[in-house]
């Protein structure tokens, strides 16, 4: 168990090295030369030559490559072209934004879907199923962009119309001192970005519940005269965690591309408005940090997923 | 003391097409510690009778009384039910594999059945629980009340459903196909538990199986069930050997345990659609004695001596009734003699290797140095039970699968390391056909092009002549050719199983390995089955290997047979000496548990050691 355990942070931190590899590569071969962009459009050849030794870019890639790992690994993911601000400030600053936008976000779904898939498939056919169903299909047939752009129409330019503000249109405020208004103002976010996921996930729960509920383990918990509510959630839903968290794994690793949209819907200074800052401006150090990051979130996600696996099956487990 | 009276019980499950009439007018009556048997083919209605009594069937349409300590099960209100579930009336699933939960373990399990009935602490239910695991023969039951079901062995595991049914000492028990799933010799162990646990407990029994001749043996009264009907209910002796019913008589004519050799007399037909409401007998259609008012009217009830009651319009019973004797095809011809040897396995191997997920390697032996030579126009039967070996043997020789070691070859030439070009030739010679004849054929495929495949593949026949083709395979297996258009799901199992030996047929193979062909198969469609191979071997001069679990099949259609256990052959000889005069062990041990009458006797293997632990 232990060996295993070992072996997939090992396999964690060889896909993070090789990201990093690949990114470097990526952008050393890519065109344009950032040398240039740093030192601006009237600059002499002599001062972008200048500019060029100052960063290191006339240095053969490999050099580059093991010079910027060392610098990663002590903390130090360089500073960007843009404002010479160091990449991993530019970061932090932006991290809590995103953090709480995505943790709200997927705890948002994951309340929204489960039950109702749950309730789907206690009654296949019935009103609520048909009902959970439509909103399966709602959810899954809008765009984020256009669930964001919606929900800023009626829940803040209509009531602000009429005179009140329902929801703030956007901005963040940190968690602390104040905790109401933080949620608050990341409540439509959150929305936007959950509910298609909610709906894939009242789907799936839906799917792989009818499954479980015709097994035999599932009569035999009939035929022990347990209440039909035991049958359900000790029973039933306890046999889907897993396929969830596998789809919660891979969702994750997603869930960046969704807070980009929302992010900029909502005016939310977060990672993804950053990245979406630094390809526009060919930032390469802030680009490879935030490739970084977001590698990392993915793994360790990933290393999460493994270990739940360990912790729900216990035919892994023994 | 009659625990459970049934009373004139109909049953109607709505479904897409209509309503399935799945039981029509069943009575019977159960007695404390008695042990009753329900016996019938797929779709006779025997499980939904079951789940019936257990109040598990949501949405079912049902009249009728279900009496039950004199009281009416269909009127009382779910939650009454509920309480007697699981602790007067329990039930033990077909398959031990899927009927405990994978998530918890056993002790959790049996527990919570306790628990929910009575007001126990934990500690107190866990110690019943060892009790219990203990009682029906699992060694160390304090330990192993904390493992996890897929920790258990197949027969471990139905021991252990056996402990969670009975643990709260229920008057009734229903254990449906409780041994189906499992290998023969651990059935045996099963059913003496079983038979073992009633008369400690004083619990009643009702088993549910297609087993009639396992169900006659054992069973104090036994009731035979056919598309929703009871056709014959008597002691069970009785109805083994003196069946009331023609279908009754046709089942146990047609099941390849009798000292009968050649061809089967086979119930011709399938059973009918419970869509349709029946007007008149069921089993008219198929039934050798039926006459003009068999076809029209509803048969009555006719009560015999020996407390033999049947629904038929035969005034005696069909045991003694000349024409409901299944006819019996002509014997075959002698097959010419010969010693050409056209399969010739030499000390085959095979091991799979590897790293297991923690890196530790890990070699297993799945064959462990098999021989064997099948001379031409025979059958050689490989028997064993599941994990032997004996269908990884079966690739092998059809070249489907590299040995590690050791040689295969058909009619003189190595089946291993063939070109693509030989490959496909020796397609032509050695044809597969295999045992789920559902999973086998491609749902969305017409049948005429599954049958016509190998003709395309190999290019041998094209457009109209590969149409013709087809159809000449279709009518030698004995299917309407007309069906030509249709899909694999618009036939039953026994139909699908000629679908694939017309296609295993279609390249004019001199050898052909059945795996398993008819277990999938009810008792009246395996006759026919067996038949139609045995016929195809005499005309054609076809040369088989034939695998199955099931001695007797084995023996029906075998002339001679290899015994295999843990993947080497550990017996080997002519059919008749094989089963005279067995000289392994383990062939011993196969055959007393294939036997009905040792199995009644509670027989002397039921040493749960032997059925293993952890597989």
């Amino acid at each position: 168990m232990i060996r295993f355990i070992a072996s997939r942070i090992g396999f964690a931190a060889l896909v993070l090295v090789m990201l990093s590899g690949f990114v470097f590569t990526l952008f050393f071969v890519a065109p344009g030369d950032p040398a240039r962009i740093v030192a601006g459009e009237r600059a002499t050849e002599a001062q972008v030559a200048q500019v060029r030794e100052n960063l290191g870019l006339d240095r053969p890639i490999i050099e580059q490559y093991f010079s910027f790992v060392g610098r990663s690994l002590s903390g130090d993911l360089g500073y960007s072209y843009r404002n010479q601000q160091p990449v991993l400030e530019l970061i932090k600053n932006r991290m809590p934004a995103t953090i709480s936008l995505c943790v709200g976000a997927v705890v948002l779904w994951l309340l929204m879907g489960i039950p109702i898939g749950i309730m789907s498939a206690r009654r296949p056919g019935s009103l609520v199923d048909r009902l959970g169903q439509g909103f399966v299909l709602i959810g899954v047939s809008f765009p984020s962009f256009v669930l964001g752009m919606a929900a800023l129409y009626f829940l803040y330019f209509v009531p602000r119309q009429a005179g009140f503000t329902l929801f703030p249109p956007g901005g963040f405020r940190p968690f602390l001192p104040n905790p109401g208004l933080w949620a608050w103002h990341l409540m439509l976010p959150w929305f936007t970005l959950a509910l298609t996921s909610a709906a894939i996930y009242a789907r799936l729960t839906r799917g792989q519940l009818l499954e479980v509920l015709g097994e035999d383990y599932i009569r035999t918990a009939r035929a022990k005269g347990l209440s039909e509510r035991k049958v359900v959630y000790k029973h039933g839903v306890r046999s889907i965690f897993s396929p969830l968290t596998t789809q919660l794994g891979a969702d994750i690793a997603a869930l960046l591309g969704g807070a980009l949209v929302t992010e900029q819907v909502f005016g939310l200074q977060g990672i993804g408005s950053l990245a979406v800052q630094s390809v526009q401006t060919q930032d390469r150090p802030v680009i490879i940090g935030v490739v970084m990051l977001a590698g990392f979130f993915i793994v360790i996600a990933n290393l999460i997923v493994d270990f739940l696996y360990i912790l729900l099956d216990p035919r892994i487990r023994t | 003391m009659t625990v459970l009276s049934v009373r004139n019980l109909n049953i109607d499950l709505p479904s897409g097409d209509g309503h399935v009439h799945a039981a029509r007018d069943v009575s019977f009556d159960v007695e404390a510690e008695e042990l009753f048997g329900i016996a019938g083919e797929s779709g006779s209605g025997k499980s939904v009778l079951s789940q019936a009594i257990m109040g598990l069937l949501p949405g079912a349409i049902i009249s009728g009384e279900i009496l039950f300590e004199g009281r009416n099960l269909l009127d009382l209100p779910p939650r009454e039910m509920q309480r007697l579930r699981g602790n007067r009336i329990a039930m033990i699933s077909q398959d031990p594999l899927s009927g405990l939960h994978p998530f918890y373990t056993v002790g959790a399990q049996i527990t919570e059945a306790i628990r929910t009935h009575r007001k126990v602490s934990e500690a107190e239910a866990l110690q019943e629980a060892v009790d219990i695991l203990g009682r029906v023969g699992i060694h160390d039951p304090d330990k192993r009340v904390h493992d996890y079901p897929h920790q258990f062995s197949g027969g471990m595991r139905q021991r252990v459903m056996i402990a969670m049914a009975i643990v709260l000492r229920p008057a009734l028990l229903i254990a449906d196909e409780p041994t189906t799933a499992l290998d023969v010799t651990v059935q045996a162990q099963i059913i003496s538990l079983l038979n073992q646990m009633r008369r400690e407990l004083g619990t009643a029994i009702i088993m549910v199986t297609h087993d009639l001749e396992l169900l006659s043996s054992i069973a104090d009264h036994a009731m035979v069930m056919y598309a929703g009907n009871r056709m014959e209910l008597g002691p069970g002796e009785a109805v083994l050997t003196a069946p009331a019913h023609p279908y009754t008589l046709g089942l146990l004519r047609s099941s390849p345990n009798h000292e009968s050799r050649g061809a089967l007399p086979s119930i011709p037909g399938q059973p009918p659609s419970l869509l349709i409401e029946q007007k008149a007998c069921a089993f008219a259609p198929r039934c050798a004695a039926a006459m003009d008012i068999c076809h029209k009217e509803r048969p009555p009830l006719r009560n015999f001596a020996d407390g033999t009651r049947s629904l038929c319009w035969l005034e005696d019973k069909a045991s003694n009734t000349a024409a409901a004797l299944p006819a019996i095809p002509e014997e075959p011809p002698a097959v010419a003699q010969s010693s050409d040897i056209v399969v010739k396995v030499s000390d085959v191997r095979l091991t799979y290797g590897g790293r297991s997920l923690f890196g530790k390697s890990i070699n297993l032996d799945v064959l462990k140095g098999v021989s064997l030579e099948l001379p031409r126009g025979k059958t050689l039967g490989i028997v064993g039970e599941s994990g032997c070996g004996k269908s990884t043997l079966a690739r092998i020789i059809a070249g489907l699968l590299p040995p590690t070691s050791g040689d295969v070859t058909i009619e003189g030439q190595s089946v291993l390391g063939l070109e693509r070009h030989d490959w496909v030739e020796m397609r032509k010679r050695v044809q597969m056909v295999f045992q789920d004849p559902f999973g086998s054929l491609n749902p969305r495929r017409r049948v005429g092009s599954i049958i016509g495949d190998p003709f395309r593949i190999q290019k041998v026949a094209h457009g109209a002549a590969r149409k013709n083709k087809v159809r000449e395979l279709m009518e030698i297996v004995g299917l309407n050719p007309e069906h030509y258009n249709r899909f694999p799901s618009e036939f039953s199992g026994g139909q699908r199983q000629r679908i694939g030996i017309a296609r295993a047929l279609a390249l004019n193979p001199s050898i052909i390995i059945f795996d398993e062909p008819v277990s999938a198969l009810d008792v009246s469609i395996q006759a026919q089955i067996l038949n139609l191979i045995a016929r195809l071997q005499r005309e054609l001069g076809l040369s088989y290997l034939f695998i199955s679990h099931d001695l007797a099949v084995v023996r029906h259609v075998s002339s001679e047979i290899l015994v295999m256990k843990a993947g080497q052959v550990v017996e080997r000889g002519e059919t008749e000496a094989l089963y005279h005069h067995p000289q392994h062990p383990y062939t011993r041990e196969l055959l007393a548990a294939a036997d009905p009458h040792y199995r009644k006797s509670g027989g002397g293997l039921a040493d749960p050691q032997s059925s293993g632990a952890t597989p």
